[in-house]
This record gives structure tokens, C-alpha cells and sequence, in this order.
């Protein structure tokens, strides 16, 4: 039955989908809490950027992002990060790039949300000590933040996998490239689609056990 | 009562700690502070009583500048009060502040919470951090809940971890911004022991409170406000024994009798 398999490498269409996901999910992560800092900042230039920022991209579709960096800051501009001329080594990176630029959006706002979690004492003793605002924000408002808002960014996690699927659309070999090809030359719809299917909750599913666990086990006793 | 005494000759020979002069603040259009005018001396320990929206804790907040005032100057040790930034962070260094819900960073242990402002902001060595952090906990009585989290230990003795936090920081003036008020009645003493052995050691202090044994045994000084003003103040035994304002006679006549 999975003899039509034989000559694609689902195996490593998974792998690029896992790697697109974790350097887009470290990516997003650090720019994301970045542009949290920013919002919650005293500095009004940084909060308007920061605003701005997260209600400019989180409103425009993945797909017009991913093309962007391919067509737009590739073709037209020249912009491969380091890739040169490999056009497939290019398509990957500028996918990363849009993923990053799209899901810091949802992670600024998720760790926002775990912000707002922290009682406004927390700061304030902190403050009283003689911490700057950088120091109140990254050791004691932010980790307690972090915490707070790992289911947020479970969610965020998960769809960030599943968006990975954009990719597709620039050429990445990653595996919804893989079962449109596979689509187009066997005769297996349903089954190839049962594949692909299972091999995303593969990923995603652990992801979520994993992190739910993680999350009780970190939290803030108050 | 005679360490009291002892105390009251410091003051007379040392210099103004904390000056308010003429401040003003408002909470929209609330006039919460009106016209504050204090001074207080090195090594004096000044309570501050009165009703509930007198604006005795936005006082005690505005002295590290937690709440901005609209107009007035206050002073630290003859430094006036810096703006937001680096100034404003050393200068609040040096004022210890204990709050009424005690405000522990709930993330860290008893003893990183103490030791974090010596590492953070004092720059000292983490061993000798650690050293002076044990001392503390063990002058206030909770040394054996060290490695804890915050959440783990009573009110009372999260209050005397909090005093520690203030103490590491070897600050000037301490601030107590109704540090009994969260607490369950058998755990006010605790608190209150610890702050009174500071007191004796000659620590200035302003304590917004409404423990009035711990004025009447501690103060040098009590300040009554009502309505955003300092309507009084007098030495302790004198304000309760016979207060000259008929706020003043109001408000004790209703906390005393019971």
C-alpha cells in the first residue's frame, strides 16, 4: 500500500519543516520579547513602534509575507541573506526570515498577556531597589512573564509549524511542497493527505503535551 | 522607652534627613497631597497616622518617587529628588521601602531576594552578597527559610524578608508603607518586633501605619494627616494623650475605644 513512497523523501520534508520551525520559533522568540519590551516601555517612539508593528503584520496573511521576501527582497532587491546565487538555500532562509517577521507579532502579544500577569508590586520593589528599567524588565518582570505565558506560546508554537506550510509557496522543500508533488503524480490523494497529517501531529501534538507539562511545572506560586 | 531617649539625643545633633517642602500632588481631580511640609531628622522615626484616603501612603510613595508630585520639592540627604533614570535609581538605592503586600519577587528564593539588589545594583561579590543576605535573614528570624520561595512562607515572615530585601541595601531611610495591614492579627508583632529593634538601632524611619502601640513605644515623632494635610504632629505621648486638633480628637476617640 505505501509503495508509491519509494522515490520521495518524506523523511526529509519533515526535517525541513522542523527546521523551518525552530529557527523561525528562536527567531520569533527573541525579536518577539524584544518588541514586548518596547510596548511596555516609557520610551513613547519604541511603544509606537512596537505598536504599530504588531497590528501592521498580524493583519496581513503569511502568504503575502513568504512572497514578499522571495519576490520582493529577493528577486527584485537582491537580498539573500548570504546565500548568493543557491536559490534554494535563499528561499529557505527568506522563509525563516517571514516566518520571524509574522509569529514575533503573536509572541510579543503572548508574552504581553503573561506582562499583565505580574502584579504591578513585583515592579515596584524592584524599582525600590535601585533597578534600572532594563534590569526590572529582564530579572524580574519578564521571567515571572515567561511563565505565565507559556500556554499563549504553546499556541503560538503549534500554528507556527503548521504556517511553516507557507513555505511551500517560494519553493521550500518542506512537506507541503512534498505532498503537492506527491498529489500531482500517484493516485493517492487521500492516503498522501493521511500522511502528511499524521506527520504534523507528530510534531505538534508532543509540543503540546510537552509544554502543558512544562507550563504547571513553572509557574509562579503566589 | 529609654532606648526612645537615646534616639531623640542622635537627632538633636545630626542633620535633615528627608525634606518635603510645599508639595503638592492630585489624583485627577482629587487633591491628595496639599502643601506637605516635613522634615525629618537622621535617625528619627516618624509615624504617620490618619483615616483611609488621607494620603499618608502616596506621602511615603512620593519620598522614593513611586508617585510623581505635581509641584514642591523633596530632598534626600540634601540631594533633591532626581528624574526618571539612572539618578533616581541610585538615589532609591539608598531609601529602603517595605510595602503593605510585601511585594517578594515571587520567581526567586528568600535568598536570591535578598541578595539581588546587593548583585544587581550594588555590584558586590556573590559570596559576600550571600554572607550579609544569611546575617539579615537571621537578625529578622526567618534565616531558616532561606532556600524557600516566597509563597511557601506566612505573611509575617514574608514582611521580615521584605525588611531584609530594604536592609541589604545599607539604605539611609526606611519607608514602611502599612506594613501590618495584610497581616493576620497573631503575626503583626513579629513584624513589628523587627522594626522596633531597627528603630532602636537609631535607622531613620517613616512609617505609614495604624498600629498605634508600635507609635506610642517607637516614634520620636508622630504625624497626623487627614485630607491630603498634615493636620499635627507632636511627640507620640503627647499627640494620644492629649491631641490639640479636633480631627486628631475625632480619629482617636473612634480607634481607641475599641
Amino acid at each position: 500500500m505505501f509503495d508509491f513512497l519509494d522515490g520521495y523523501d518524506v523523511l526529509g520534508a519533515f526535517w525541513t519543516t522542523v527546521q523551518l520551525t525552530l529557527l523561525a520559533a528562536a527567531g520569533s522568540l527573541i525579536w518577539g520579547t524584544l518588541l514586548a519590551a518596547m510596548r511596555v516601555g516609557p520610551v513613547p517612539l519604541m511603544r509606537g513602534f512596537g505598536t504599530a508593528y504588531v497590528n501592521i503584520v498580524r493583519n496581513i496573511p503569511l502568504t503575502v509575507i513568504i512572497l514578499f521576501s522571495s519576490l520582493g527582497l529577493y528577486s527584485t532587491l537582491g537580498i539573500s541573506l548570504g546565500a548568493g546565487d543557491i536559490v534554494k538555500t535563499a528561499n529557505f532562509r527568506l522563509a525563516v526570515l517571514g516566518l520571524i517577521v509574522y509569529t514575533s507579532a503573536f509572541v510579543c502579544e503572548a508574552i504581553r498577556s503573561g506582562i499583565n500577569t505580574v502584579p504591578v508590586g513585583q515592579a515596584e520593589a524592584a524599582r525600590a531597589l535601585g533597578l534600572s528599567f532594563t534590569q526590572v524588565l529582564f530579572v524580574v518582570v519578564l521571567p515571572q512573564a515567561f511563565r505565565a505565558a507559556v500556554g499563549p506560546l504553546t499556541n503560538v508554537l503549534i500554528a507556527l509549524t503548521k504556517n511553516t506550510t507557507v513555505a511551500a509557496a517560494i519553493g521550500v522543500g518542506e512537506a507541503a511542497l512534498l505532498m503537492k508533488d506527491m498529489v500531482e503524480k500517484e493516485a493517492q490523494l487521500l492516503l498522501i493527505s493521511a500522511i502528511i497529517a499524521f506527520g504534523f501531529c507528530c510534531l505538534t501534538l508532543p509540543t503540546g503535551l510537552i509544554l502543558g507539562w512544562v507550563g504547571k511545572k513553572v509557574a509562579v506560586k503566589r | 522607652m529609654t532606648n526612645v531617649s537615646v534616639a531623640k539625643e542622635d537627632v538633636a545633633a545630626s542633620d535633615d534627613l528627608v525634606v518635603l517642602k510645599s508639595v503638592n500632588k492630585h489624583f485627577g481631580a482629587l487633591h491628595v497631597l496639599q502643601d506637605i511640609d516635613l522634615t525629618i531628622a537622621r535617625g528619627e522615626v516618624v509615624v504617620v497616622i490618619g483615616p483611609s484616603g488621607s494620603g499618608k501612603s502616596t506621602l511615603c510613595r512620593t519620598i522614593n518617587r513611586l508617585e510623581t508630585i505635581d509641584s514642591g520639592a523633596i530632598t534626600i540627604d540634601g540631594k533633591a529628588l532626581p528624574h526618571e533614570g539612572r539618578e533616581l535609581a541610585r538615589l532609591r538605592a539608598d531609601v529602603g521601602m517595605v510595602f503593605q503586600s510585601f511585594n517578594l519577587f515571587a520567581h526567586k528564593t528568600v535568598l536570591e531576594n535578598v541578595m539581588l539588589g546587593q548583585l544587581k545594583v550594588r555590584k558586590a561579590d556573590k559570596k559576600q552578597a550571600e554572607e550579609k543576605a544569611r546575617a539579615l535573614l537571621d537578625r529578622v528570624g526567618v534565616g531558616t527559610q532561606a532556600d524557600k520561595y516566597p509563597a511557601q512562607l506566612s505573611g509575617g515572615q514574608q514582611q521580615r524578608v521584605a525588611i531584609a530585601r530594604a536592609l541589604a541595601m545599607g539604605p539611609k531611610v526606611m519607608l514602611f508603607d502599612e506594613p501590618t495591614s495584610a497581616l493576620d492579627p497573631e503575626m503583626i508583632n513579629e513584624v513589628l518586633e523587627v522594626m522596633q529593634q531597627l528603630a532602636r538601632e537609631g535607622m531613620t524611619m517613616i512609617v505609614v501605619t495604624h498600629e498605634m502601640g508600635f507609635a506610642r513605644s517607637a516614634a520620636n515623632r508622630v504625624v497626623f494627616m487627614a485630607d491630603g494635610r498634615i493636620v499635627e504632629q507632636a511627640a507620640p505621648d503627647q499627640f494620644f494623650s492629649n491631641p490639640r486638633s479636633d480631627r486628631a480628637k475625632d480619629f482617636l476617640s473612634k480607634i481607641l475605644h475599641h
